[in-house]
C-alpha cells in the first residue's frame, strides 16, 4: 500500500508553468464573485484558456480553506490553547510531574530501540528491491506494505497471542521469568510492527529513481559493497532516508492503539506518553493531558518542518543533477 | 528501471554486491516480525470450528461493529475524496497567500499522534467547544456519536487523498486541457470530461487508501465515540474489549475478519496503481 507522502524525486514543474499567468489577471480583477463583471473573452482581461475565472477560484480556495480550518486548524489550536489555557507554570507542573517524566523517558527508550532496527532494515530492503532484479520482488516490496493496512490494535494483539499468559511462546517465556506482554518489552515489539514500513516506504522510490549507474561507477574504480554503501549510496539518500527515519519516530513516539493493547498501564512503568495523555484524559484531568499532549504536537510540528526541510534539500540536489 | 546499461543487461541480477546479504536480511526481518506473527492469527482462528467461527464473527455486537467501522469508513474516505480533491485541486493549480502553509498542514492527520487527534477534536466539537457550541443550536450532536466517528476518520484519512491525487494534478499534461478548450469545451466540461478521468484513479486509490486507514484506526476513534455497544464501538475496539475479557477466541475471530478486509484492499489499492502508472504512461 503505497501512498508517496515523501519528498518526490522528480522536480514538480506546476510552479514554473503557473508563471505564465499573466499578474494582472488576478491583481486587477473586480473583488466582487461577480461572473457577470468579467466577461470571459474581454481583451482587457485576458484569460488562459486553461485558467479558471477569478470567482471560481477563489470560491474553490474558500471551501478548501474552510474545510482544512474546521478539521486541521481548528482543532491543531485547539491543543495549544488547552495546554497553556492555565499559565505556563501549570504546563510546566504538568509535564514535569514524575508519572509523566517516567512517560517521557519510556516512550524515547521504545524510539531508541526500534527506529534503528527499522532504519537498518528499510536500507537493507532498499538496497535489495532497488539494486537487483529477482523473482517475487513485487511480492517482496507488497509484504514490506503489509504492517500499513494492518489495524495497531491488531498489531497490539500478535504480541499477546505470541507472548501472553495463554500465547504461543508465553508459558516458555513466564518459565524463564521474562515478561513481555504487559511489559516494556512487549511495548516495543508493537511499536517495531507499526513502524515497520517507513524507512523502507521512503527510500524505495528514491532509490529506484536514482538508477546504479553511480554505483556501478564506484564498483568499475575498485569500491568494496561496504565502501559503495557507505560513500556513494547513503550519501546520495541522505534527505530521503532521514525524512524516512524523522517519519519511522514520529509513529513510535506517538503509537497509541497497538502500545495500549500491551501496556499493563501500569503509572510511572508502562505508561508512553500517548498513554499518559488517555489516562489524565479519562480522569478529567484535562489541563495536564492537554499539556502532555502539546508535547506530542511539537512533535508533530517538527516532523512536518523536517518534511519540508527534506522536500526542498531534494529537490535542489536534483536540480544541480540537471534533469536527473 | 530508466535504462539498462550493457553491463547490467549481461548480469543477471545486477552487479552490484551485497544481494545475498539485504535481500537475505529483508526476508528474515520481514517473516519475524510480520509474516510469522500474522500468520499466527491464521492459525489460532483455525482452531475454532466452522460453527464458533461464525458465531463468534456474526453476533450482533459485532455486526454492529463492522457497520460502524465500515460505514463511517466509508463516508469518511467519501467526504475525503471529495474535499481532498478539492484541496489537491486548489494546491496544484491556484496560487494564494499562505499555500505553503496550507500545504504543509495537510499532512497533519499523518504525523498527529491518533491520541491527540482524538482528544483535539473532542475538545472542538464537544458541545462547548469552539465549533460545537454553533453546531448544538442546529440539533447537530458530533462528539459520542456516529457522526463524531465519521469526523475523526475523516481526520485520520484526508492526507491520503490530497497527497495521491495532488501529484497526478501536478504532472498531468496541460495540454490536453488546451486541446479541450480550442475544440470549443468551457472550463466545466473540460473538468468533467478531461480533467476528472484523468485523476479517477489516483482519486479511487486515495479513497481506498483512506478507506484502509479509517478502518482499523483506533486511537482517534475511542475518545470522541463514547464506545457505547451497538452504537457506536468500533471493530478494532471490540477486539480490544474481548482482549481485555482474556476471550482470545472472540479477539482473533474479528480480527481475521479485518485482516481479510484488509488485504483485499491491498490488492485493490496495488491493482489502482497499477492502472495510474498505466494513465500516466509510465508502464
Amino acid at each position: 500500500m503505497t501512498v508517496s507522502l515523501a519528498p518526490t524525486a522528480v522536480a514538480r514543474s506546476a510552479g514554473e508553468r503557473q508563471e505564465d499567468v499573466p499578474p494582472e489577471a488576478t491583481a486587477a480583477s473586480p473583488t466582487g464573485p461577480s461572473p457577470a463583471a468579467s466577461p470571459p473573452g474581454s481583451a482587457a482581461r485576458f484569460r488562459l484558456a486553461t485558467e479558471d475565472p477569478p470567482w471560481v477560484r477563489r470560491l474553490l480556495v474558500s471551501v478548501a480553506l474552510l474545510f482544512l480550518a474546521a478539521f486541521l486548524l481548528v482543532p491543531a489550536a485547539a491543543v495549544v490553547w488547552e495546554a497553556f489555557r492555565g499559565g505556563i507554570h501549570l504546563w510546566w507542573k504538568a509535564v514535569t510531574e514524575p508519572d509523566a517524566l517516567a512517560a517521557i523517558r519510556l516512550t524515547l527508550l521504545v524510539a531508541a530501540i526500534s527506529v534503528p532496527l527499522n532504519t537498518l532494515f528499510g536500507v537493507a530492503a532498499a538496497w535489495s528491491i532497488t539494486r537487483f532484479r529477482f523473482r517475487g520482488k513485487n511480492l517482496l516490496l507488497s509484504l514490506v506494505d503489509l504492517p500499513f493496512g494492518v489495524s495497531p490494535v491488531i498489531a497490539g494483539m500478535l504480541v499477546i497471542l505470541l507472548f501472553g499468559s495463554r500465547g504461543v511462546l508465553g508459558p516458555w517465556v513466564l518459565a524463564h521469568d521474562v515478561r513481555i506482554a504487559f511489559a516494556v518489552p512487549g511495548i516495543v515489539l508493537a511499536t517495531v510492527f507499526v513502524t515497520f514500513p517507513f524507512v523502507a516506504r521512503e527510500l524505495v522510490p528514491f532509490m529506484q529513481a536514482q538508477g546504479t549507474e553511480e554505483e556501478e561507477a564506484a564498483l568499475v574504480l575498485g569500491a568494496s559493497g561496504w565502501q559503495i554503501l557507505t560513500r556513494v549510496t547513503l550519501p546520495n539518500v541522505r534527505w530521503s532516508l532521514l525524512y524516512g527515519v524523522i517519519l519511522c519516530n514520529a509513529r513510535a513516539m506517538g503509537e497509541f492503539g497497538a502500545v495500549s493493547v500491551v501496556s499493563g498501564h501500569v503509572r510511572g512503568l508502562t505508561n508512553t506518553v500517548p498513554l499518559h495523555v488517555e489516562i489524565l484524559y479519562d480522569e478529567y484531568a484535562f489541563r495536564a493531558s492537554f499539556a502532555v499532549a502539546s508535547l506530542l504536537f511539537l512533535l508533530a510540528v517538527v516532523t512536518l518542518v523536517a518534511k519540508q526541510v527534506t522536500e526542498w534539500k531534494v529537490r535542489a540536489e536534483s536540480e544541480t543533477w540537471g534533469g536527473r | 528501471m530508466r535504462s539498462l546499461t550493457a553491463s547490467t543487461r549481461r548480469a543477471h541480477r545486477g552487479v552490484l554486491p551485497g544481494f545475498g546479504l539485504s535481500t537475505g536480511f529483508t526476508v528474515f526481518y520481514l517473516g519475524l516480525v510480520v509474516l510469522i506473527p500474522l500468520s499466527l492469527v491464521v492459525l489460532k482462528a483455525s482452531e475454532l470450528t466452522w460453527a464458533e467461527a461464525i458465531a463468534l464473527t456474526t453476533s450482533p455486537r459485532a455486526l454492529a461493529s463492522y457497520r460502524i467501522s465500515f460505514g463511517a469508513a466509508a463516508a469518511g474516505a467519501a467526504v475525503n475524496t471529495v474535499f481532498g480533491g478539492l484541496v489537491a485541486w486548489v494546491l496544484a493549480r491556484y496560487r494564494f497567500p499562505g499555500r505553503r502553509l496550507v500545504d504543509a498542514l495537510v499532512d497533519l492527520p499523518f504525523a498527529l499522534p491518533t491520541a491527540v487527534s482524538g482528544i483535539a477534536l473532542c475538545a472542538v466539537y464537544s458541545r462547548n467547544g469552539w465549533i460545537g457550541r454553533w453546531l448544538e443550536p442546529l440539533g447537530v450532536k458530533v462528539v459520542y456519536s456516529e457522526l463524531g466517528v465519521v469526523l475523526a476518520l475523516t481526520f485520520i484519512g484526508l492526507p491520503f487523498v490530497v497527497r495521491t491525487v495532488q501529484p497526478v494534478l501536478e504532472d498531468a499534461d496541460r495540454e490536453v486541457e488546451e486541446a479541450a478548450a480550442v475544440l470549443g469545451a468551457d472550463r466545466a466540461q473540460t473538468a468533467l470530461r478531461v480533467i476528472l478521468p484523468t485523476v479517477l484513479p489516483a482519486a479511487l486509490t486515495g479513497f481506498a487508501l483512506a478507506f484502509a486507514r479509517a478502518v482499523g484506526e483506533y486511537g482517534s476513534v475511542v475518545f470522541i465515540s463514547g464506545n457505547m455497544p451497538l452504537r457506536t464501538e468500533i471493530a478494532p475496539l471490540l477486539i480490544m474489549t474481548r482482549l481485555e475479557q482474556f476471550d482470545y477466541a472472540g479477539a482473533t475471530a474479528i480480527a481475521t475478519v479485518m485482516l481479510a478486509v484488509s488485504f483485499v484492499l491491498l490488492l485493490a489499492v496495488n491493482r489502482l496503481q497499477a492502472w495510474t502508472r498505466v494513465l500516466a504512461g509510465q508502464v
